[in-house]
């Protein structure tokens, strides 16, 4: 049996390849960026998206606010203490109505986050780093409307944007750092007299080892007694001594005074913890079917393996896999269900669309069940064939017609007008005196769009379709071939 | 005669039932009418109304049952809860947080003083109050928790146990709005291996847009998503002995979706008789009210709340979340007798877990185990089932279970869904009789 993890042969390394690398470590490309990619040969192209070598996006988040729910000043709170005491009820109100304006404008910013986060998925240069952030929200999942801080959700983005191809340890520890999660989970309130077990437990069960994966319900207690005391100031960590638990404890088969990066380093020590983060990775960027072949299982070991060997840094471990000759097998090609953020970029960045209206599509990713800033729970989103039942299809398909066409069952919407030259698609077809051959344009696009040879019934019905409306090939010819492309349902796999 | 053409003419000579089965699974067509499949003994037994519904609300983050159904009658209660036990009826509102509503003197328990809704039902006999539901070695992660209440398996694996219902009671053909669900995402519980669910947010974005692009769309799009065969990539053809390809899985969902899209869209286009709160879910069961009234042949509908994780500061919140449930289910039910679809209709009501019995520093409650589940509906035995949970004999500062949820699974099945409960539950569980013995 061959070792389903060397390095795929370089001769091939084809187009549809170069496709698959852009889809699945990225939001894939168009038809002269895969070309591009495919050109640089494996090892290049890898390192290329691997090694974040493109442009990165100019803009920050630097604009949002980091004070709008600061908390009371000293004085506001005597404010309120004396309105209280002397029942001085128009004060009273009027610091809850500030209050409730502080709120709403936090809310408009984390939708203007959202907005942010996903024309940054758009336009990055860096698709792989999107990519890996996306991945880390989903595994250290938060949510704003448990946490209601829109800046603390910005400052997890960027600490997990900042080590998303790093190394998990860093993570690990950045998290039980990081005010959001500690808000989320409850550890503000993790205190020596009354410890609360949340962020200990899921450190543990959906973090690092995964469920049941060799540790106890005493591992837990004694864990949550490692995290006492940390929590936040205003939007920094705070080490609260005061309520940190620095008694004896016995983690993980080890004993000693543990703290909360001891007890991160005791998880991390763990084979099962490389194991979990190997069989998550693989989940989100080479298979999500509901079985794991044999290939697959032996892929995850050895990928557990190459984070072993790197210390838990990801970048080395990420190269061998988008290497691998499994990462390009067959039986992983259009394996993965798309995410609703990877149809909705992929969509825009592979066809060539525009983005029209930011505020829709992030509108059209709540409604298919990916709200980015908030997961469903503390497990992120489940993926795979979650993401799909009988309402989700159509909102999935009719979101590709208002990136092809502007036309939306929401109503009117910005950009809905803006021009689509969908001809960039079939431009490489052009033979020498500028002329197309619509049955080759019919083929080549529907294998783009799907990533895929279509089935011949597939491409018999395109070309019935493009007859019945005389047959020449044209852009808006083409916005409909694509809208008809893009409602079938393997579409949805990438 | 290729795949598709059999597959069309299939779905225009027997419906959708059918077609929506070989859209994947060519091959499984010819066994399933040889009756190969399935288990005759689970078929829906002669004689028994095919127009009884279940509607399973589900509430989620772990529903704080000692403040839902209140044991005033037992000191220890107020000694675990010094800040945020609710008072006995008939005392005088502290701090703004009113007494508990009577429920049973004599068993000393209330409701809490938001659940007007439910103690009207109760009044009038419509609700039943089963105490202390849990299962062995109980698991306090939400998630195993759910799964564990949604696969009704201790081990929370495999799919669902409606899913199992209808798998077992539709001889292995799926029909394709047996249960729907109102949300995003379809929960495990409807999940089968034949039987798939229906679920949506808002009916209006039920349906594909493209055609009004323009006419001639129509007819393609119809035969790319509701005639499968040799569709989509080259290769591989169905084989029922091997798990569904994702491709596979694609193309049965997208016929589900129009199949679905048809008749969904026309129920729920209708205005409800009687007004509903505006909270969320009172706004699902909305829905599933219109398509009740529509006469879908939905068996199973599932509606379900957030927000009960209440591990700090849960007065407030907790009895904002006890007021938008106890009226939305008093809402739903008011339809439901308006539009005279009321004695089809019985209502679950489920969390995940309780909480602990001791109120924590943050005068909220952490993740617990046994509580109370709610049936709703003029079917049901109306009153209190069950011994409340002693709060002194606890098992690590939790209740100890004293009715197991899959028994009430069992009798949910056996007395309303009139169906046998072992195969589907793999199990044989005690049924409490929740249910008149007329039902």
């Amino acid at each position: 049996m061959g070792n389903p993890f060397q390095p795929l042969p370089d001769k091939e390394f084809d187009y549809l390849a170069a496709q698959h690398l852009l889809n699945r470590a990225g939001f894939g490309g168009t038809p002269s960026q895969v070309r591009a990619l495919q050109a640089l040969g494996l090892d290049d192209a890898v390192d290329y998206l691997v090694d974040f070598k493109g442009e990165r996006v100019a803009n920050d988040g630097f604009e949002f606010k980091s004070d709008i729910l600061r908390e009371q000043t000293p004085e506001e709170r005597e404010t309120l203490r004396r309105a209280r005491a002397t029942g001085d009820a128009e004060t009273i109100a009027r610091i809850e109505r500030e209050r409730q304006m502080r709120q709403n404008a936090d809310r408009a910013q984390i939708a203007e986050m959202k907005r942010w986060w996903l024309a940054r998925m758009i336009e990055t240069g860096r698709p792989l780093q999107e990519k890996l952030t996306l991945f880390w929200h989903g595994h250290f999942a938060t949510g704003y409307r448990t946490i209601e801080n829109s800046w603390h959700m910005l400052m997890q983005n960027g600490m997990l944007r900042s080590n998303c191809a790093g190394g998990f340890a860093t993570l690990a520890r950045g998290i039980i750092s990081d005010p959001a999660m500690l808000k989320y989970l409850d550890n503000d309130e993790n205190r020596k007299a009354s410890p609360n077990e949340n962020l200990a437990r899921e450190l543990l069960e959906l973090f690092t080892l995964g469920e049941g994966n060799g540790y106890s319900e005493r591992d837990i207690k004694e864990g949550a007694r490692a995290l006492t005391g940390r929590t936040f100031r205003g939007n920094e960590f705070f080490f609260d001594r005061s309520q940190h638990d620095g008694g004896g404890k016995q983690i993980l088969r080890r004993s000693g005074n543990f703290g909360g990066d001891d007890f991160v380093s005791i998880i991390l020590e763990q084979p099962a913890c490389s194991r979990f983060i190997a069989w998550k990775l693989y989940r989100f960027f080479v298979s999500d079917a509901p079985t794991v072949t044999r290939d697959g299982a032996e892929t995850i070991e050895r990928l557990a393996k190459a984070l072993r060997e790197a210390r838990s840094e990801l970048r080395p471990a990420l190269r061998a896999l988008f290497r691998s000759q499994h990462f390009y097998a067959l039986e992983n090609r259009q394996a993965i269900v798309k995410s609703p953020t990877q149809l909705i970029v992929q969509t825009v960045r592979g066809l060539g669309t525009p983005a029209r209206s930011v505020d829709r599509l992030v509108e059209a990713g709540d409604l298919m069940g990916q709200e980015l800033f908030q997961p469903p729970s503390v497990k992120g989103w489940p993926g795979g064939r979650s993401w799909i039942n009988t309402a989700t299809m159509f909102t999935r398909q009719n979101t590709a017609v208002f990136l092809i066409t502007g036309r939306s069952t929401r109503g009117p919407a910005s950009g809905a007008d803006e021009p689509y030259d969908a001809m960039q698609l079939v431009e490489h077809l052009r033979g020498a005196g500028g002329a197309l051959d619509p049955r080759e344009c019919i083929r080549s696009v529907a294998a783009f769009a799907l990533g895929a040879e279509p089935g011949p019934a597939r491409v018999a019905e395109l070309e019935d379709y493009l007859d019945g409306l005389g047959g020449r090939i044209d852009n808006d010819r083409m916005k409909a071939l694509l809208c008809l492309i893009t409602a079938m349902p393997e579409y949805q796999l990438c | 005669m290729n795949d598709s053409a059999f597959t069309r003419r299939l779905f225009l000579e027997r419906g959708c039932m059918l077609a929506s089965l070989a859209a994947t699974v060519p091959g499984f067509i010819e066994r399933s009418a040889l009756g190969v499949l399935g288990d005759p003994a689970l078929a829906s037994q002669p004689g028994i109304p095919e127009e009884r519904v279940l509607v399973i609300v589900q509430l989620g983050g772990g529903n704080d049952g000692l403040n839902t159904v209140v044991p005033f009658g037992a000191d220890e209660y107020y000694r675990a809860r010094p800040q945020i036990g609710i008072r006995a009826p008939g005392a005088a509102a502290q701090n703004g947080q009113a007494a508990a509503l009577l429920l049973d003197q004599a068993r000393g328990l209330g409701l809490h003083p938001n659940l007007t809704g439910l103690k009207e039902l109760y009044d009038e006999g419509l609700l039943q109050v089963v105490q202390g539901v849990g299962y062995p070695n109980p698991n306090r992660s939400h998630f195993t928790s759910m799964d564990i209440w949604q696969t009704g398996r201790l081990d929370a694996k495999g799919n669902g146990w409606i899913g199992r219902y209808f798998d077992n009671q539709c001889n292995g053909t799926p029909m394709p709005e047996a249960a729907v669900a109102i949300g995003r995402n379809a929960p495990i519980a409807l999940e089968g291996d034949v039987q798939k669910p229906v679920a949506f947010e808002s009916a209006s974005l039920f349906r594909w847009n493209g055609q009004d692009l323009h006419p001639s769309l129509q007819a393609p799009y119809d035969r790319i998503n509701r005639a499968a065969g040799d569709g989509g990539f080259a290769g591989r053809a169905g084989d029922p002995a091997k798990a569904e390809t994702q491709k596979e899985f694609l193309m049965r969902t997208a016929l589900d979706a129009q199949v679905s899209s048809d008749r969904i869209r026309a129920a729920v286009a209708k205005k409800p008789l009687v007004e509903y709160p505006n909270h969320a879910l009172a706004q699902q069961l909305r829905l599933v009210g219109a398509m009740i009234r529509d006469g879908m042949p939905t068996r199973v509908y599932y509606a379900s709340m957030g927000g009960f994780d209440t591990h700090g500061g849960q007065l407030g919140p907790h009895g904002n979340l006890m007021r938008a449930f106890g009226d939305s289910i008093r809402a739903f039910q008011r339809d439901l007798k308006e539009s005279g679809h009321d004695a089809r209709v019985t209502t679950m009501v489920f969390s995940e877990f309780g909480r602990r019995v001791k109120q924590n520093a943050s005068g909220g409650t952490d993740h617990g185990t046994a509580a109370p589940v709610f049936l709703v509906g003029p079917s049901v035995r109306p009153g209190v089932f069950g011994h409340h949970p002693s709060l002194t004999d606890l098992d690590q500062g939790d209740l100890k279970h004293g009715v197991d949820f899959r028994s009430v699974y069992a009798s949910v099945l056996e007395d309303w869904l009139k169906a046998p409960s072992e195969k589907v539950l793999r199990g044989s569980f005690q049924n409490p009789r929740l249910f008149k013995p007329t039902a």
